[in-house]
């Protein structure tokens, strides 16, 4: 890791083509998230949020500039790599919840540690630990189509954090939830970081989101117009 | 192991969508066997009745003797050679004399072949018995089309017309004492069949014949010096002549079931696609590499291909053995198709052809779930959580 970030992104460029011009979508953007962030991403629709997660979490990768993630330049990254990068250090947490349908609510979890390879018993024991976690031990048998939106969502964090990542990425995961079900979202999410130093990143415009915030980056037009540290990180990084 | 689990958790979760697309699949199955078994059955049995009816277990012909030239029918006969004449003796062997002659029923001129056979042989299947009752007139055995075409019923007098080895012409009345039921159309139509020593008597050919039908279990026939053999190869290569020609309208039809369902597959697999591919974007999210991605959806078709088969035998196997055994009632229609058609026919359904429609159904099925499924190599993971096809 580059300097102890976790996250680093240099000069980071992103445009769409569109017609006979292109669309800038992130401007030469510069940050550096360290272990243990609880960062938001905020502005208005189209300002970049939900491109630059994509960018970090290696899911898209920037027309210029370079990111690094957990010392692995994303821009270089093969198809391969870049899933591997995914499945064992980055956990995505969606504003519609992703869940996969056929699967039950422990399957849905289950699923990022089969792909690690986990042996059975093991993997049993720490997907229930994680549904205990967001208080869903007692749906592990139910399907996604049985939950409320609230439920839905905190499956989706327990399958993010089953497998432990270094980093959360969360993409608005409140906008389709009412404010009691926000609020215990962001507790669980909260609790996470602190208890297991995870690096959450969310991209949000949702106000109850920005309250829990430790650091707000406000985005415009791509570019960062804002970078505020509104509490002391969790162990008491800064940049 | 982690992705064909996956791909059976898949299928198996997806419900009534995989039990729909596994239900036509196995239909499928069921019924390009069904059908290439009427086929085969067609076939053998139009070889069995063929050859217990007219060809034994071959025939010596007299040299001269050429079915398709009917002008060689006036010189193809010949006294009986010795070693053949010991064939017939120990029963292994029955003589057959072919001469051209007319009838004349209802008044009406009908040329035919008359055919001489020994009324007490048991080498092939015809019911030559009843030629036993011979009385001054001359007894007669038709075949069912025979008797359809020219309006002879049993007990009718119609008057035959022949010409004896000199080339004179004779005439008596023949009376018909059998009408058969016979599949064998090459024993049936434009002919008659009469008391082999009767016909030798009126044409003046003792102790001839044209031909000799051997029994079909003597084995290694030798050569005799003025006869030719003909094996059962020379013999059906006519029939299976034709049923290699309708074998081949019958692989149209395989063909074309088989690309029905291969585009029934492809079909609901591009619709899976496009229904599931925010599903996608969320695997690759999860870290499911590209070419995992693509084994599993693949494998998920062949799930279904093979949940289809054992489907299909759950349900097919009783109901082909049910088949096989009671047979098919043929309409009335297939008797002019040119092959030997019984009434029932029973279907034939061989290892070969049930394994092999299973591996070729499953190979296409891979193949059909394979080619869409490359498409997701194309697929950007952040397209396919917007739910877009790149």
């Amino acid at each position: 890791m580059e300097n102890g970030y976790l996250i680093k992104t240099e000069n980071l460029v992103k445009t769409y083509p569109m017609g006979y011009g292109s669309l800038v979508a992130l401007n030469r953007v510069n940050l550096a998230f360290q272990k243990g962030e609880f960062a938001g991403l905020v502005g208005p629709s189209g300002s970049g949020k939900t491109t630059l997660l994509n960018i970090i979490g290696s899911l898209d990768v920037p027309t210029e500039g370079s990111t690094m993630v957990l010392g692995e330049k994303i821009e270089s990254l093969s198809h391969k790599k870049a899933a591997h990068l995914r499945n064992q250090h980055i956990g995505f947490i969606f504003q519609t919840f992703n869940l996969l349908p056929v699967y039950t609510v422990f399957e849905n979890v289950e699923f990022p540690l089969l792909l690690l390879g986990m042996p059975a018993e093991e993997r049993k024991n720490t997907v229930m630990k994680a549904l205990e976690w967001v208080h869903l031990a007692d749906r592990a048998k139910s399907k996604p189509a049985q939950l409320s939106g609230g439920e839905s969502q905190r499956v989706a964090i327990a399958r993010a954090i089953v497998k432990e990542p270094e980093i959360m990425l969360a993409d608005e995961p409140t906008a389709n939830l009412d404010a009691e079900n926000s609020h215990n979202i962001l507790q669980i999410m909260e609790r996470l970081n602190k208890e297991l130093s995870t690096t959450f990143i969310f991209a949000t415009h949702d106000e109850k989101v920005m309250h829990y915030l430790r650091r707000k980056i406000t985005l415009v037009d791509g570019a960062v117009a804002k970078d505020e540290i509104l509490k002391p990180q969790q162990g008491g990084g800064e940049n | 192991m982690v992705i064909p689990r996956l791909a059976l958790r898949n299928v198996l979760g997806a419900g009534l969508r995989t039990w729909l697309k596994v239900v036509v699949l196995s239909f499928v199955f069921v019924v390009i066997i069904w059908a290439q078994g009427f086929i085969n059955g067609l076939n053998e049995q139009a070889e069995q009745a063929q050859v217990a009816a007219e060809y034994g277990g071959g025939q010596y012909w007299h040299e001269k003797y050429d079915p398709y030239d009917p002008f060689t029918l006036q010189d193809a006969h010949g006294r009986i050679a010795e070693p053949l004449q010991q064939f017939i003796d120990d029963n292994q062997a029955t003589p057959i004399l072919i001469v051209q002659g007319s009838i004349y029923p209802k008044g009406r001129l009908r040329p035919i072949l008359i055919k001489g056979i020994d009324p007490s042989q048991r080498i092939i299947s015809l019911p030559s018995h009843v030629l036993h009752l011979e009385e001054e007139d001359l007894p007669v055995l038709i075949g069912s089309r025979m008797a359809k075409s020219t309006g002879l019923q049993v007990g009718d007098f119609v008057t035959v017309q022949w010409r004896d080895v000199r080339g004179t012409f004779d005439a008596l009345d023949a009376q018909v004492v059998y009408i058969m039921s016979t599949t064998v159309q090459s024993i049936d139509n434009n002919q008659i069949w009469v008391p082999l020593k009767k016909l030798q008597m009126m044409t003046s050919m003792e102790d001839e014949a044209t031909l000799a039908v051997i029994d079909k279990n003597m084995e290694n026939p030798q050569n005799i010096s003025g006869w030719t053999f003909k094996n059962l190869d020379f013999l059906l290569s006519d029939i299976r002549q034709l049923a290699k020609v309708k074998t081949f309208g019958s692989m149209i039809i395989y063909v074309i079931l088989l690309f029905l369902s291969m585009l029934a597959i492809f079909d609901t697999q591009i619709l899976s696609i496009f229904r599931r591919r925010k599903e996608m974007g969320t695997l690759m999210a999860l870290g499911l590499t590209r070419g995992k991605l693509i084994l599993l959806f693949t494998l998920e078709g062949v799930l279904q291909g093979i949940l289809a088969a054992i489907m299909a035998a759950i349900y097919g196997v009783p109901l082909l053995l049910y088949s096989a055994a009671k047979g098919w009632t043929m309409p009335q229609i297939t008797d002019s198709m040119g092959l030997a058609i019984g009434e029932t026919l029973f279907p034939v359904f061989t290892a070969e052809l049930i394994i092999g429609t299973f591996a070729l159904v499953l190979i296409i099925t891979t193949i059909v779930s394979y080619i869409p499924t490359r498409k997701i190599s194309n697929l950007k993971p952040t397209d396919a959580l917007r739910g877009s096809l790149s």
